[in-house]
């Protein structure tokens, strides 16, 4: 026989290299744990996972394709936990048999990439945002924007404003604060983790939408606040409902979180944008874990389990660093226990 | 006998035109390479190949996305290979003249010009619904998809070229036709059909859309084929659309080292190829 | 020779096994050719299968649609369509002048000794990955439009009576423009390696007698070439729009995934390739993953039309050419 059957030796010549190469200690007895879904929480959550696997060997393979796919894949069972911004509702919830709980608290803030104008020096408001994403205001000098930014030398450009492509729990905390704040948009595009967006670019993730604001010029994006303090970007500050224009930060966050009620939320459902107080972020978010009440591997499901224990009691380094402000005492005392009544 | 200025004109035009395209052409082609070079060079480092994918924000290497890349290419070239060749010898074969050969030859046409990313649909359907999850196994399987008909129709034309004189020779020694076609046409063919598979490894090597929805990716060391398995292409794309300039590094060699493996597998064809000729 | 003859004619001759051995080998190449033919109605009927769904709540509508909302549960392929084409029709209306130019240049103008390096330099760029073009579109291409192309455009035609809506709008330079010029770039291989061939082919007498009659090399090609090799050129036509048409990872990073029906090819759009690879990991409910599948089934049917008509041409033109198969 002549073909060239050169390949069996060569793969098994691969596979035996294979297995002793890479830099990581060669733990196999660590479980391999896999969840999909939220960008906005990616850059803690692969924090957490680095770590957590220096500690205890087991590896949490996320791929952060965005929370509408997190929730399909989660439901369809392809892997062993979701991770969503936009909260399910418990009649969804039990349709699907699924338990949900928050792991972390973040802030969705505008990104700018326009010459000269650096962090935190351009002032917005929700109905300009508003404005802007739904094409009626189409220059970066319109009077509406110079009005609110005298001193800011802002140019005649047209605005590239970008969004997400994908179903985005980003998107959906987003357009419930344009809800909220802007009643035009609220009767428009509304809320969801997708709308009906005119004009501007699909960014795939929060990651497409931070690389598309880098990469084009005049050009304006929502993202979660980790992804600006890891590329630098150029922030805008948004008024809040207090009127004032708050800085982007884990204080002004947590803030914001301090006034959610989590103890009459049914399975943590709840969105705290918009909220009151002179100090708080008024695009504040948070990301929910889904994970099967009755899961079919009982041990994956221990292993998620332990996990985001460790997250949540153990994180709040990773957190802060990343300007994420961790969940307080009594909230993760309040998840222990809903997990382990709710999880078998 | 003058022509006319008008025709004279025409021609410099032509001329000029046929020039210029040529070189349009071909400043591309440098422009691409030249930019792929430079910006993957200036990666390259020896950790590229020692160290896993890392997280956002950290630096790191390549190295589980080129294993999975590789075994999912070796997989599917054993997969894809018995069954192209099988089906090109029946295409140049007993199926020569036959209605059959006729309609295989023009299906497998279309299917090397197919939508890979409509290949990719097909996996997902069959197997990664079916399994309930991701794998480097459905991701070979789409890729053996893609080379078999590189695979078909070169060894269909290869076993064409090989004159009828040396099938009536075998015939006339008593050999029975399937060790006409083992013993003596793809010997002769051999160099032919591994250029073919060497063309289809660098042109399934650069495929991405079929591998979104088979083998996902996995940031983490894993030679686990029944699940995701971290694979180039898909790499690139991730840290491509991503904001990270150490991701966009690291995209940059990436594609260098993929570049650098199609065009040496191109180069190494035409070797093979001249070789044959001169032999 | 002497030596193989040799250990043919020493080797054992089974002769019953012979034919049943026969039998098999015919019976596994036969089935291996019949698996091409199961595995292309295999992904026709999987695709229309994961797609009835789609068809059957929207109709035909679905095609007429362009909307696209994940969250409402309407789904219409309009806008990914309608970016498929345009971006496909600029691919074409770049590539087929140059790569005329290019088979004109290798069969009469260059040098001979210049023809086969240029010709394999001109191939290498059908071996580079499609991907490499989207990310090299990306990082260097769409900024370059951005920079110097797109302002330029939109200021001097902009304002123009009938091109004027084509080139509107802000220079972002990722859109329909930038990813039709990188398509056209990818496509121009495909369709110059099938020129030259036939180019080259054209029997030297109809040519020599043309200049003989004094014409010029352009009246050669536009009335004995061109003529010639009509139905072949028309075949490398569509053989490039084929693979323009699904070119999925070179179009995806430059279009700009917005489903969005604008005139303006400065404006970013989606293709029908580009929607699916940025959106299926994510469809979260069965219409939307049955949408995103019926696109797949829309782009199946109309390049496997594109790649018939294309093989028919260029299988008459073997037959013109003497060849059998």
């Amino acid at each position: 026989m002549n073909r060239p059957f050169f390949a069996l030796p060569a793969l098994a010549l691969l596979a035996a290299c294979g297995s002793s190469g890479g830099n990581e200690a060669a733990n196999s007895s660590g479980a391999q744990i896999t969840g999909a879904g939220s960008t906005f929480v990616y850059p803690v959550l692969s924090a957490w996972a680095a770590d957590y696997r220096n500690q205890n060997g087991t590896a949490v393979n996320y791929q952060s394709i965005g929370s509408g796919g997190g929730i399909a894949q989660v439901e369809a069972g392809t892997v062993d936990f979701g991770a969503t911004d936009q909260p399910l509702k418990s009649d969804e919830l039990a349709k699907n048999n699924l338990a949900q709980f928050p792991v972390i608290v973040g802030g969705i803030v505008p990104v700018v990439n326009i010459a000269g104008v650096d962090a935190g020096k351009l002032k917005l408001t929700g109905p300009i945002l508003a404005d802007i994403y739904q094409g009626k205001i189409k220059n970066w000098n319109d009077p509406a924007i110079v009005r609110l930014n005298p001193g800011v030398n802002l140019p005649s450009a047209a605005i590239a404003a970008v969004h997400r492509s994908d179903g985005s729990g980003t998107t959906f905390n987003f357009t419930h604060y344009l809800s909220q704040v802007s009643p035009a948009w609220k009767a428009g595009p509304g809320e969801g983790k997708t709308v009906n967006w005119t004009g501007g670019v699909g960014g795939k993730g929060n990651e497409g939408v931070a690389g598309y604001v880098k990469q084009l010029p005049n050009s304006l994006g929502y993202v979660e606040y980790a992804y600006v303090v890891q590329n630098k970007m150029s922030y805008a500050l948004v008024q809040n409902a207090a009127g004032q224009f708050v800085a982007p930060s884990a204080d002004s966050f947590a803030a914001a979180a301090g006034t959610a009620d989590w103890k009459n939320a049914q399975d943590f459902n709840l969105v705290m944008t918009n909220a009151p107080g002179a100090n708080a972020y008024p695009i504040a978010a948070s990301t929910f874990i889904l994970v099967p009440k009755q899961p079919k591997d009982k041990a994956k499901s221990n292993a998620v389990i332990a996990f985001f224990k460790y997250a949540i009691e153990k994180g709040q380094g990773q957190a802060t660093k990343l300007d994420y402000v961790p969940l307080p005492a009594d909230l993760v005392k309040q998840i222990e226990d809903y997990i382990s009544q709710n999880v078998k | 006998m003058a022509i006319r200025a008008s025709r004279r004109i025409a021609d410099v035009v032509a001329f000029v035109f046929a020039t210029a395209a040529t070189t349009f052409g071909l400043v591309w082609l440098t422009w691409i390479l030249w930019m792929t070079f430079r910006q993957g060079a200036a990666a390259l480092t020896p950790s590229l190949f020692t160290q896993m994918t890392p997280p956002p924000g950290s630096s790191g290497g390549i190295f589980n996305a080129l294993y999975g890349s590789a075994v999912m290419i070796l997989l599917a070239v054993v997969i894809g290979t018995p069954v192209g060749v099988a089906a090109g010898t029946y295409l140049a074969e007993h199926g020569r003249h036959t209605r059959l050969a006729a309609a295989v030859s023009f299906i497998n046409d279309i299917l090397l010009s197919a939508p890979s990313i409509v290949i990719g649909l097909f996996i997902y359907e069959l197997v990664v619904r079916r399994a309930g999850h991701f794998s480097g196994f459905a991701g070979a399987l789409s890729l053996a998809i893609i080379l078999l008909p590189i695979v078909v129709r070169t060894t269909q034309e290869s076993l064409l070229l090989i004159p009828d004189t040396m099938r009536e020779a075998g015939f006339a020694l008593g050999l029975p036709r399937w060790r006409v076609t083992r013993q003596i046409l793809y010997k002769a063919a051999m160099s032919a059909i591994l250029t073919g598979i060497l063309l289809g490894i660098a042109r399934i090597a650069g495929e991405t859309a079929p591998l979104l929805f088979t083998a996902l990716n996995n940031q983490f060391w894993s030679a686990n084929l029944n699940a995701p398995l971290a694979n180039l292409p898909v790499v690139i794309f991730q840290y491509v659309m991503s904001p990270y300039d150490e991701w966009h590094t690291l995209a940059w060699a990436g594609a260098f080292v993929l570049t650098a493996f199609v065009l040496l597998l191109n180069i190494l064809v035409r070797l093979i190829a001249r070789k044959g000729k001169q032999g | 020779m002497n030596a193989t003859a040799a250990k043919i004619l020493e080797a054992p001759r089974p002769k019953k096994s012979g034919a049943g051995a026969d039998r098999t080998f015919e019976l596994i190449t036969s089935g291996a050719a019949w698996f091409v033919l199961v595995l292309l109605a295999g992904i026709a009927l999987s695709m229309a299968w994961g797609g009835r769904l789609a068809f059957k709540t929207f109709g035909w509508r679905f095609i007429t649609s362009p909307d696209w909302d994940a969250v409402g549960g309407h789904f219409g392929a309009l806008v990914p369509i309608y970016g498929t084409l345009v971006t496909s029709a600029i691919a074409l209306i770049i590539a087929v002048p140059v790569s005329i130019g290019i088979a004109l240049f290798l069969t009469d103008i260059a040098p001979r000794w210049t023809r086969g390096p240029i010709a394999i330099a001109i191939e290498l760029l059908a071996a580079i990955p499609s991907i490499i073009y989207g990310m090299w579109g990306l990082f260097v291409f769409a900024p370059f439009m951005a920079a110097h192309v797109e302002p330029w455009l939109s200021d001097h035609l902009g304002g123009k009576a009938v091109i004027g809506p084509l080139f509107s709008g802000p220079p972002i330079g990722i859109g329909m423009l930038t990813a039709g010029i990188v398509l056209g770039i990818m496509v121009i291989p495909f369709i110059a390696a099938v020129a030259r061939e036939v180019f080259s082919a054209v029997p030297a007498p109809l040519r020599e007698s043309a200049v003989a009659l004094g014409s010029t090399r352009w009246e050669v090609l536009r009335h004995v070439t061109l003529p010639y090799t009509r139905s072949a050129m028309i075949g490398a036509i569509f053989l490039g729009l084929g693979r323009a048409l699904g070119e999925t990872m070179a179009v995806t990073f430059v279009l700009g995934n917005a489903h969005d029906l604008s005139a303006s090819l400065l404006m970013p759009s989606n293709s029908i390739a580009a929607a699916i690879a940025n959106e299926f990991t994510e469809a979260d409910t069965d219409l939307y993953r049955s949408s995103l599948i019926a696109l797949g089934f829309l782009l199946f049917v109309v390049t496997f039309i594109v790649l018939s008509i294309a093989k028919l041409l260029l299988l008459r033109v073997n037959k013109q050419m003497g060849r059998t198969h």
